[in-house]
């Protein structure tokens, strides 16, 4: 294509899963000095700044980072939808770099979830007695549910239309464990079976523990530039071939359709900028907030025929060794998941298509597909990355 | 949950805070009356209520609706570590479709949380938790 192909050389982890001497600044500094290292970049080339604030102690929304990290930016976004930000942005970074806007975009996230707040995140009611709620909040919070309690909602409407089952949900827990046990820095390792996962505590039915996904700390950070100037840089660039972004709501009592969220139109949309399809992916990496998350964009993105998620999770294709091994770090649902995850599906990918995966390495990695879901399924988008730029 | 308990539950809930659009649906159902709104030009139903209808940006009117509907989905909540909830554990939240064709969100209560199923009939039950805010729960009837 050209010379201003966007194009991503850095990435960086701050440390997870359990840091209580972190705060979230800590790790917004971390994954940049970290970021920075991995590429070669000085601090000073950067001339682009994204930053989606949340689920930390400290103020950490766009402009405050900016000046915390100092960045002297020519660009700069704040686009915060939850979990799935991070895929937004690598959309809007690559467009800002293409249109030369910029030639240096830093991303960041830090987040000290577990250790200031607990678990609460997923199963506490977010406002309680005696307060009045505004805004589309008004029709939900008086009802208690509960994070994990609006994806059982999708659950069991996906059992209802199309006899998905509960062993066939645990089966995606059970193969991102199986990779979590690769990872030193997972939060939980030990292997688990499907019996385990159907034996763990029901917390909103059909949902059970283990197809819930951990609260811990953590950060990330990476760089894009354009192709060009990625020549000279320390690792080899990883290409984004294409990336698009959709919502259907968000609260999750206004999803149109419980069975089918907006990656059935980024996901498409995607593929299409990338000239790929979605059986010539080496490794997805999807947002597994719960484990009706991953079927879902599974099935909307196009890896399988709508209703069929569960069949096609059951042969195997997504575990280690299969055809499309699915979040080779071990996910949220077992490595960590410190309240937006998107940014560690980006790395984990690009790592991937570096050949820099260790033991959880899928051979021959050349496209890997990054989908991010933020909010109740509501705010979803899709970003296919190759080790080669498109022809 | 069932409907001599529930009163005493209302004041363990964060209510609304009415704006424009909503004053009036609280303010109904506070006075024992579900209303939804209507487009005055394409004739859609909505909900929750906005400044403008949202499949054509038209105004909306408000239309009493029937109380009647069915649980489109549904969850149990066995675990809430919100202390005001978490005693009340397990209960239904439930997605109910109105005859009316819109969707919300309530407590489906008068029931046995384990025999709940899609699709189930129901019927809403309004219950007054302030001067100017009623809910409307639902729970299961006989087709
Ligand atoms: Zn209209």
């Amino acid at each position: 294509m050209g010379s201003r192909d966007p194009v991503i050389v850095g990435i960086g982890w701050s440390d997870y899963p359990v840091t209580p001497q972190l705060d979230s600044m800590d790790h917004h500094a971390l994954a940049l000095r970290r970021a920075l290292a991995d590429c070669g970049l000085e601090k000073s080339d950067i001339d682009g700044y994204v930053c989606a604030s949340g689920f930390s102690q400290n103020v950490d929304d766009a402009p405050n980072m900016a000046e915390y990290l100092r960045i002297n930016h020519r660009w700069i976004d704040s686009t915060s939808v939850g979990g799935s930000s991070f895929e937004f942005h690598v959309q809007h970074a690559a467009a800002a770099i293409e249109e030369s806007l910029c030639d240096v975009v830093l991303v960041t996230y830090g987040s000290d979830l577990l250790s200031r707040a607990g678990r609460m995140l997923g199963t506490s009611t977010f406002s309680t007695g005696g307060t009045r709620v505004p805004g589309p909040a008004q029709y939900e919070n008086c009802w208690g549910n509960v994070l994990a309690g609006g994806y059982a909602l999708a659950a069991r409407r996906h059992m209802h239309e199309f006899g998905t089952t509960s062993a066939q949900l645990a089966e995606i827990a059970v193969g991102v464990r199986e990779f979590a046990g690769l990872n030193p820095h997972a939060q939980y390792r030990d292997p688990i079976t499907v019996d385990d996962v159907l034996g763990s505590r029901m917390i909103a039915d059909p949902l059970h523990k283990l197809d819930c996904c951990v609260i811990s700390d953590g950060g990330g950070a990476f760089i894009m530039t354009t192709k060009e100037r990625a020549r000279d840089l320390a690792k080899p660039p990883v290409y984004v071939l294409g990336a698009a972004g959709a919502q259907t709501h968000w609260t999750i009592s206004q999803m149109p359709d419980f069975t089918t969220t907006a990656a059935a139109q980024c996901g498409p949309e995607a593929f299409g900028l990338a000239g790929v399809r979605p059986e010539e992916v080496d490794t997805i990496q999807v947002y597994d907030s719960f484990t009706i998350t991953v079927l879902l964009l599974l099935e909307d993105m196009g890896f399988c025929k709508k209703g069929e998620g569960g069949a096609f999770v059951e042969t195997g294709v997504l575990r280690r060794g299969g055809r499309q091994p699915l979040n080779t770090d071990g996910g949220g649902l077992s490595a960590c998941h410190p309240g937006m995850r998107g940014i560690f599906l980006i790395n984990e990918a690009v790592r991937q298509l570096r050949g820099e995966g260790g033991e959880a390495q899928v051979p021959d990695c050349e496209v890997a597909v990054a989908c991010g879901s933020g909010g109740y399924l509501s705010c979803i988008a899709t970003v296919v990355l190759g080790k080669e730029g498109r022809s | 949950m069932t409907i001599e308990g529930l009163q005493e539950t209302l004041v363990l809930r964060a209510l609304p805070a009415p704006d424009n659009a909503s004053r009036h649906y609280w303010q109904s159902a506070a006075e024992g009356k579900l209303v939804v709104q209507r487009c005055t030009t394409c004739g859609e139903y909505q909900f929750y209520p906005r400044a403008l209808c949202v499949a054509c940006a038209g105004e909306t009117e408000w239309v009493e609706a029937s109380g009647r509907g069915t649980l489109h989905t549904f969850t149990v909540i066995r675990q809430n570590r919100s202390a005001a909830f978490a005693a009340l554990s397990p209960y239904a939240v439930g997605i109910v479709e109105l005859e009316e064709g819109v969707r919300m969100m309530s407590n489906i209560v008068d029931c046995d949380v384990d025999a709940l199923e899609v699709g189930m009939a129901l019927e809403v039950l309004l219950l007054k938790a302030a001067d100017d805010v009623g809910l409307p729960f639902w729970r299961p009837v006989a087709r």
